[in-house]
């Protein structure tokens, strides 16, 4: 019995050895490949890869859009590499999965910081994305999301502090409400409008206070404001009311998949309103059971892929030739985007001057995300006091089943 | 007119919860078993219409085949997770039955994954709509409360005219005394459990027409909702579970038309409360002085 023991113990001991061995290997290869590159190069001429972050879930629940973002940051990278880098210095790209949690998010900035980032692309939804940038502000990180749409994400209203380091080339929630108030004064000339909200879903009620204060500025009347419960099925009830008032337009601030819930049953309630959305509503022709339901309806969108712009064409046709022929989605492009403006400002931080990775370096890359100001995939990108986006957005039309690009407003 | 609208809104509703209601209060009646999986077999029908209908499959095969696939679903659920437990305590048959429900909602996440499915509605009921002055009515209506009401009048035949009924009835008296009778309580239970699930078909068809999209979860809420329908009715018993169906369909679309949407699933669970103290019997059960 004793002598098992010893056996199993000896045993678990050889193969911590060989761990460590293991360990040490891996670490001694990595060093003599960065350590000539240091020495041969000059002092003033860094050739190092410069070295960026991204933050985001790779795996679990919301992988699907993570995975989306880092296609559109890797495009990018590769792109600029490709073409010579920033100032003939690559740019190497350190990916941290965080699986959509927040206290995970938490360590796999540490662990990017750790490996000698100066900046992160990240991260990709609300809740993580919050919880890091209070990590981030203090130590004077910068950062870019591709798709947290939240407010507080750059601002915190309780202490009023407005997170200078943090940026994102998405637009923010109450921009899309404004947007389609507006779309419905000044585009379709309505004079009466509806709602139909998830009250249990901070987007959605976001979106929808914005809307409704907007509209009440632009003097377009609300004749019904109703909402539902997250995950409930019949909507018979609100869609009578809704009905029974016969708005111009129905503004439907919810995802593809309530959209498709509700447009049969407002089919079946009668309902004749021309319908509205938000960028939740992408692939809703993928959930609707039959595209006459939403015929005519219009909604907003970061991006468009039937956006006729050249930018957005090259895009198509490199993420094409990149990944298979795919067609990206709005997260591949708002992830290309973010990557695009966080490297032309560390192009400008390079020839600031500054030792490269100092918390001045990294306060010449934010001071130059602040100041960006020109044209990106999805629209042109400036940003405002609480560094939220002042972007333009793509305007979907559902014409004879297929979504089409009406423009950009 | 928007009372009367809303009205028939809930009469629709109602009428889906009392088809389902009417599987539960049935099996209750008959053995005792909240039989929790009843909701899962809707599930189950939904995905079955909606693969043959994706297949190009004429919906009316569709139709049938989710209601013979509920009934085959139910029957072999029973034989192979009720009837061993027969004699076993009743809290163990509560335990099987809200394992075997996980069960189904595992196997159709594994099989084809949590995401809602689109059900292609309009190829079993196109959408148009009938005008009565200015009383808007669609098909589906007309077509749910139909159906509705042609269902439950044959059970109600079947249940009180015919010989397997009259068996049906005898079992849920008395077991013991049926048994001695020379009634094949066996074949009487599972015959019991075939009707409650071809209700349980008809039910989801009809669900999914109204509402079309099927996930793995979709029978949990509505089993739910169901059973609270079949004790406020007063479970065991069949016209209690139509009514108790109505009244449920009724409230929610009531909470949800007044706007206090946040209450619709609440409201439900409340008039089970409320049942549950005031009147455990519902409308029109029997007195049970030994059940607990």
């Amino acid at each position: 019995m004793k002598k098992t023991l010893a056996l199993i113990l000896a045993l678990v001991l050889c193969l911590g050895l060989l761990a460590a061995c293991s360990g040490d290997k891996s670490g001694g290869s990595a060093a003599p490949t960065a350590a000539p590159g240091g020495t041969t190069a000059a002092p003033a001429a860094n050739k190092d890869p410069i070295k960026i972050g991204y933050l985001g879930p790779l795996t679990g629940g919301v992988a699907q859009y993570g995975i989306a973002v880092q296609n559109g940051v890797k495009l990018y990278v590769d792109q600029l590499n490709a073409a010579g880098g920033i100032g003939g210095r690559q740019i190497e790209l350190v990916s941290y999965d965080e699986e959509g949690d927040a206290t995970k998010a938490i360590t796999g900035y540490n662990s990017l910081l750790d490996s000698g980032v100066v900046a992160i692309v990240g991260d990709v939804t609300t809740g993580p994305c919050t919880a890091v940038v209070a990590e981030a502000y203090p130590d004077g990180t910068p950062m870019i999301t591709a798709s947290a749409t939240a407010t507080s994400i750059t601002y915190n209203a309780d202490t009023n502090t407005v997170y200078t380091n943090m940026f994102r080339s998405c637009f923010i929630d109450p921009f899309q409400g404004e947007t389609m108030a507006r779309f419905a004064v000044e585009v379709l000339k309505a004079k009466t409008a509806a709602v139909l909200y998830d009250n249990g879903d901070t987007y959605s009620t976001g979106v929808y206070e914005y809307f409704v204060s907007k509209a009440k500025e632009l003097g377009l009347e609300l004749v019904a404001e109703e909402s539902y419960a997250s995950g409930a099925v019949d909507f018979s009830g609100q869609l009578t009311n809704i009905a029974s008032k016969n708005p111009d337009v129905l503004f439907l601030p919810i995802y593809y998949n309530d959209v498709a819930l509700v447009a049969s049953q407002a089919a079946d309630a009668g309902l004749k309103a021309l319908m509205l959305g938000v960028d939740g509503w992408s692939s809703v022709l993928d959930a609707v059971t039959d595209a006459a339901l939403v015929e005519g309806a219009y909604y907003c969108s970061g991006y468009s892929a039937a956006d006729t712009g050249a930018l957005v064409q090259k895009f198509l046709g490199d993420y094409a030739a990149a990944y298979n022929g795919a067609t990206p989605n709005m997260f591949d492009a708002q992830g290309y985007d973010a990557a695009w403006i966080l490297c032309d400002a560390i192009a400008k931080a390079e020839t600031s001057g500054k030792a490269y990775g100092s918390d001045e370096y990294k306060a010449e890359i934010i001071a130059a995300m602040k100041a960006t100001n020109s044209d990106y995939v999805t629209g042109h990108v400036s940003y405002d006091d609480h560094n939220d986006p002042q972007k333009t957005a793509a305007i979907i039309n559902i014409v004879g089943g297929e979504e089409k690009f009406w423009g950009s407003y | 007119m928007i009372v009367l609208q809303q009205l028939i809104n809930g009469l629709q509703l109602g009428s889906i919860y009392s088809l389902i209601a009417l599987g539960y209060s049935m099996v209750y009646g008959i053995i005792m078993l909240l039989n929790f999986a009843h909701g899962d077999i809707i599930m189950v029908g939904g995905y079955i219409a909606l693969l043959i209908i994706g297949a190009g499959i004429h919906p009316a095969v569709a139709i049938i085949a989710a209601i013979v696939g509920c009934m085959v679903l139910a029957c072999v659920i029973e034989k192979a997770a009720y009837a061993p437990l027969r004699k076993a305590p009743r809290i163990s048959l509560l335990i099987t039955a809200i394992g075997v429900s996980f069960f189904l909602e595992n196997v159709a996440q594994l099989l084809l994954s949590a995401n809602p499915r689109s059900f292609p509605n309009t190829a079993i009921i196109p959408t148009a709509n009938f005008n009565l002055g200015s009383l808007n009515i669609s098909l589906t209506t007309l077509v749910t409360l139909a159906v509705a009401i042609v269902s439950m009048a044959l059970l109600t035949v079947l249940v009180n005219r015919t010989k397997m009924g009259k068996a049906m009835r005898a079992v849920s008296e008395d077991m013991g005394a049926a048994q001695l009778m020379g009634i094949n309580v066996n074949r009487t239970i599972t015959f019991t459990f075939a009707i409650g699930a071809v209700l349980a078909g008809i039910g989801a068809i009809l669900y999914c027409c109204k509402y079309p999209q099927v996930k793995p979860t979709t029978g949990y809420l509505l089993g739910m909702k169901a059973f609270v329908a079949a004790v406020l009715g007063g479970i065991g018993s069949i016209p209690g579970a139509m009514l108790g169906g109505l009244a449920i369909g009724m409230a929610e679309v009531i909470v949800n038309a007044l706007g206090y949407t946040t209450w619709a699933d609440a409201v439900v669970y409340v008039i089970l409360i409320l049942v549950l103290l005031i009147k455990p019997t519902g409308f029109l059960g029997r007195t049970m002085s030994e059940k607990v």
